[in-house]
């Protein structure tokens, strides 16, 4: 029974990764990702994962900072979006990484508005990333222990 | 292969993440790999102290310039940097290694998630062997042996043979060679090299 249940949870984590391509959510980086998984590193992705979004909450919460200023210093905000931009494409978070890119070019044009704008729209990116995760998570988690039962 | 386990990467990047990656992609090719966040504790773990100056050297060979003798514990056969970094970027490090006399072997690789071309070719002409966009994939990193490679053949062989290998490999003069080989850059090798880069660019 519990083969079929593995089976099954993990055609269900390879269809809803498959999910994540086809709306851009996730590109080719993180196929990458889940092949440098192996057994010496079953864990991997799940590591990369939560370093991801922990940094990445921190830098969110930084620009929201930033962003409540009346004087907005766009030059920090330019570095922190810098550094976001860089771990979405280390992961694969293709979405993610293009509202980074709109956020640097509002701040290049020093528009505070459209910077708030482009900064929304990489929370809103950012939170539908990681509740997407966090459901791979739990279905990597439920297959580990089944496949832990077994033994 | 066995000869591989020996080779030491040191990874220097800011960003925690692709720390993590670097440090799986170089363990995956079979390298052993330490990893820093910064530029300044790139050149402590090499020996290089900016204030001090050299107080450990990271070659086996003892030249008759040295005051001291090595105490090397841990050597590295390439440095492979990101290039924006807070404080020391990547190209600064690249240029204290290659201007210090006991670390200017090393061969030293730069990543970056930028490709701007001007930025590629000021890499290359400080001496970089390499420059890698991120992200940086496992393909990319077979890019790197042979550097590593090229850097023991040259430490372990006597001087007579160098230049014997040397003139194998390209057809140039002896003057040439000796020159190459005392900056530790091989100033033609970069040419070409360049050429490949902006065509891809």
């Amino acid at each position: 029974m519990n083969q079929m249940a593995i089976a099954a949870l993990k055609n269900q984590y390879k269809s809803f990764v498959q999910s994540m391509f086809d709306e851009g959510v996730l590109d080719n980086q993180f196929s990458q990702l889940q092949d440098l998984q192996d057994s010496s590193n079953p864990n991997f992705v799940d590591e990369v994962i939560t370093l991801f979004c922990n940094d990445a909450e921190r830098i969110i919460t930084e620009m929201n900072r930033y962003l409540n200023y009346q004087n907005v210093d766009f030059s920090k905000l330019d570095s922190h979006v810098h550094q976001l931009k860089g771990s979405s494409s280390s992961i694969g978070a293709h979405r993610l990484k293009l509202a980074c890119v709109n956020l640097r070019q509002a701040s290049y044009e020093r528009n505070k508005e459209e910077c708030v704008e482009a900064f929304n729209s990489i929370r809103h990116e950012y939170c539908l990333l990681r509740s997407k995760f966090q459901f791979l998570m739990q279905i990597e988690r439920r297959i580990v222990a089944l496949e832990n039962n077994q033994q | 292969m066995a000869a591989d386990s020996e080779f030491h990467v040191l990874a220097v990047d800011d960003s925690i993440i692709d720390r993590k990656l670097i440090e799986r992609l170089l363990k995956t090719s079979s390298f052993q790999v330490t990893t820093v966040d910064s530029g300044s504790k790139a050149l402590e773990f090499l020996g290089l102290h900016e204030d001090d100056g050299i107080i450990n050297t990271n070659t086996p060979s003892v030249s008759p310039n040295n005051h001291q003798w090595c105490l090397q514990e841990v050597e590295v056969n390439l440095v492979i940097t990101d290039y924006c970094m807070p404080g020391m970027t990547g190209y600064d490090l690249l240029k204290k290694i290659k201007e210090s006399s006991s670390l200017k072997n090393i061969p030293v690789v730069i990543m970056s998630s930028e490709n701007v071309p001007s930025r590629i070719s000021r890499c290359l002409e400080e001496g970089a062997e390499e420059f890698l966009l991120k992200p940086v994939r496992l393909s990319d990193l077979n890019k790197l042996r042979p550097h590593m490679l090229k850097t023991k053949i040259k430490d372990h062989q006597e001087p007579e043979k160098q230049d014997k290998e040397e003139k194998q490999q390209q057809p140039q003069s002896n003057n040439n060679n000796r020159k190459a080989m005392e900056e530790g850059i091989s100033t033609e090798k970069i040419r070409p090299r360049l050429n490949g880069i902006t065509a891809m660019v």
